[in-house]
């Protein structure tokens, strides 16, 4: 094989990898904005479900045990967030910002006070998390030209969880697309009135909402530190949740269009590293910590319609109250 | 707009979300598997013992200035969550004019630029969200958000290259000339002839407390100020009253960024004396439960700064005292914090109302 194609399938590869978690938040958030619900607090999810899935993986050996307790961590979170802006009709950013919060706290208290260990848990063994899996056929394909390495490379020897992430788009797209469910839900994040003059409750249709976006949080949380890591350490989601939330609007609420602008960002973030030390003509050395920040600008500037339009659902944000 | 008479309003309801807050958070401490009781005489303790005042009323300094920020933007119902990019260009601020004018300018008049450069910087990097929300509709929690990660990855790379310490690999500047560090309160004190014990408590904390009073004539003394409260009420009737909404918008997030900068005073010219990375340390989080706390009143903010001052100061005494408990537990109690008396400020409304209400009727 060339050493170019070596190249660009390592790259391809760490950009599924890195994007992996940024495509399952972006789901979430967009489930829970299509429904009217902001999430802000796609971060502390994230952070939360991270956490669960390492202790538990730790306390219990088993990966599933693990998934099952970030799944169960950052629902819990969601239901906060819901019970805060759906029940009480609270101000849904200031609810995220206090979610983030929480878990950023949360999860370094509950770590020490299980593992002391200066908030992180320990490094799990490989019985203990998600390993790569090879797909069928793969070492029996790898000689075919371009496309067998392209299979054996970068199709099969992910972990079960970064599959989940592609598929959760065909899923959400269908979920919201192609059903009447989806067609309720996203009718309540633009016009909430006339579901409820339908005789569907807005509020039952938006916590199924963020119940969705909590589940793929928690795949999300368990893929950073029981798939793709192994272990939890303190602040771990680093802003993915935040980067998630840019790449939902970067795709206009789109699920396609979300999934690619997650693989560029996951791109950037694969690039980025590569770049250190390397002279451009003209320029000079790549400033390799402006160029990580450029998925931020770039959604800055979408947002701010100087070349398309990024138009959040209608009723975003507004809290629904019931005429009587 | 709670229906609420106002002593309820501005003072019960607080103090039942922050006890709710503290509820919640020993919840989570008997969970862990310590005596709440016992950990929050720790707190108190740590912060108020002989000594710790200073440390107290020192992180007390930067959840004014961060809480102040958060304020004036909640006064025209904007939601400025970029106080934390916004105080890290207030250090930038301070680092370029110190590093380029100490050697020729005598140190306070540096000082007195380095403070404007501050507050300069902070509003510049709070004024393009503002702009950008006020003519061309985009958010400006996403976009603040967005301008916190453009503001750390834009330290990272300067204090990582261009204005690094010479012949030194960690991300900070060279030391700044003393000339131009902000006296600390222990030295002013002996001056004036009292000893204090040595806290990293300095000047900064005065300019805290006269930006509090700055804040309270602007909004409930000045023509600016009623347009903001306007604003907050209805866009639309501000608008229809000839408000210029937009202009309006953009100066308040100006003002705004403006006090989140100078929390860099305190940090970068009274402690840290160079600009370090990370410096902000999520103190304009804080920022925003500091008002929601203090319901958006200088007065309230200056309250519930010293609550949290007092929280992280004796946070950090957890750390010795117990072994599952850590100064993180700060973090959970200012998260639940924005919870009660944020998200779900009025939830209990109406049950309170009815409580003391009916109650002081019938003694009527």
């Amino acid at each position: 094989m060339p050493e170019v194609w070596i190249d660009i399938l390592a790259v391809l590869d760490g950009t599924a990898r890195l994007a992996a978690p940024l495509i399952l938040c972006a789901m979430a958030g967009l489930v829970s904005e299509r429904s009217g619900i902001v999430d802000i607090g796609l971060e502390g999810k994230l952070l939360a479900g991270a956490f669960a899935a390492a202790a538990v993986a730790t306390l219990t050996g088993s990966p599933w045990a693990g998934l099952g307790a970030s799944l169960a961590a950052s629902v819990m979170l969601a239901l906060v967030h819901g019970f805060a802006c759906i029940t009480h009709r609270g101000e849904q950013i200031v609810s995220g910002v206090a979610v983030n919060i929480l878990a950023l706290g949360m999860t370094v208290v509950i770590a020490n006070a299980l593992f002391r260990h200066g908030g992180h848990t320990p490094a799990l063994g490989p019985g203990e998390r998600f390993s790569p899996m090879a797909l069928p056929l793969s070492e029996t394909l790898r000689e075919v030209p371009v496309l067998g390495s392209l299979y054996a490379e970068l199709v099969s020897g992910h972990n079960l969880l970064v599959y989940a992430a592609f598929l959760s788009v065909p899923l959400v797209w269908w979920l919201l697309w192609r059903t009447r469910f989806g067609l309720r839900l996203r009718a309540a994040g633009e016009m909430p009135e006339a579901v409820d003059s339908a005789g569907v409750s807005v509020p039952a249709l938006r916590y199924r909402g963020i119940l969705i976006a909590g589940l793929l949080c928690g795949l999300a949380g368990a893929y950073l530190s029981i798939a793709h890591g192994a272990g939890f350490v303190r602040e771990m989601s680093a802003g993915k949740g935040f980067l998630a939330l840019a790449a939902l609007i970067f795709g206009r609420w789109k699920p396609l269009p979300v999934l690619f602008a997650c693989l560029l960002f996951g791109l950037l973030d694969t690039v980025a590293p590569r770049l250190q030390g390397v002279d451009l003509p003209l320029v000079g050395p790549v400033p390799v910590a402006l160029v990580s920040v450029l998925p931020y600008a770039m959604t800055v500037v979408l947002l701010a319609g100087f070349f398309g339009r990024a138009i959040p659902p209608r009723a975003l944000g507004r809290p629904f109250v019931k005429e009587h | 707009m709670t229906g609420l008479p106002r002593w309820l309003d501005i003072g019960v309801l607080p103090l039942v979300n922050l006890a709710l807050a503290l509820l919640a958070a020993a919840v989570v401490v008997v969970l862990v598997g310590e005596d709440p009781l016992h950990v929050f005489a720790v707190l108190l303790q740590g912060a108020f013992a002989p000594g710790a005042l200073g440390y107290t009323l020192y992180y007390a300094t930067n959840f004014i200035f961060t809480g102040l920020a958060a304020a004036l933007a909640f006064q025209a119902r904007l939601f400025n969550i970029g106080a934390e990019g916004q105080a890290m260009l207030g250090g930038l601020g301070i680092a370029f004019v110190c590093l380029s004018f100490e050697t020729v300018l005598p140190g306070p008049l540096v000082a007195v630029v380095a403070i404007a450069a501050a507050a300069l910087f902070g509003a510049a990097w709070a004024v393009v969200p503002g702009w950008l929300q006020a003519y061309r509709g985009s958010h400006i929690v996403i976009t603040t958000i967005m301008f916190n990660f453009l503001a750390s990855g834009l330290m990272v790379w300067l204090l990582s290259g261009p204005i690094m310490r010479p012949g030194q690999g960690s991300p900070q500047t060279r030391l700044f000339g003393e000339g131009v560090w902000l006296p600390a309160m222990h030295d002013l004190a002996r001056g004036l002839g009292f000893e204090a014990a040595r806290s990293p408590l300095n000047l900064s904390f005065l300019f805290a407390l006269l930006a509090c009073a700055a804040v309270w004539a602007l909004i409930w003394r000045t023509k600016f100020g009623y347009a903001l409260r306007a604003i907050g009420h209805s866009e639309e009737a501000a608008r229809y009253a000839g408000i210029p909404v937009r202009r309006a918008v953009v100066v308040a997030m100006a003002l705004s960024g403006a006090f989140a900068g100078c929390m860099a005073l305190n940090e970068i010219l009274g402690v840290q004396h160079k600009l370090v990375l990370n410096f902000s340390a999520g103190y304009g989080f804080t920022g925003i439960a500091v008002a929601l706390m203090g319901r958006n009143h200088p007065a309230g903010i200056l309250a519930a700064s010293l609550l949290f001052g007092a929280l992280f100061q004796g946070g950090a005494e957890l750390n010795f005292e117990f072994e599952t408990i850590t100064h993180e537990l700060a973090l959970v109690i200012q998260g639940l914090v924005i919870l009660f008396s944020g998200a779900l400020a009025y939830m209990f409304t109406p049950w309170l109302a009815r409580l003391l209400l009916s109650r002081s009727a019938a003694r009527a």
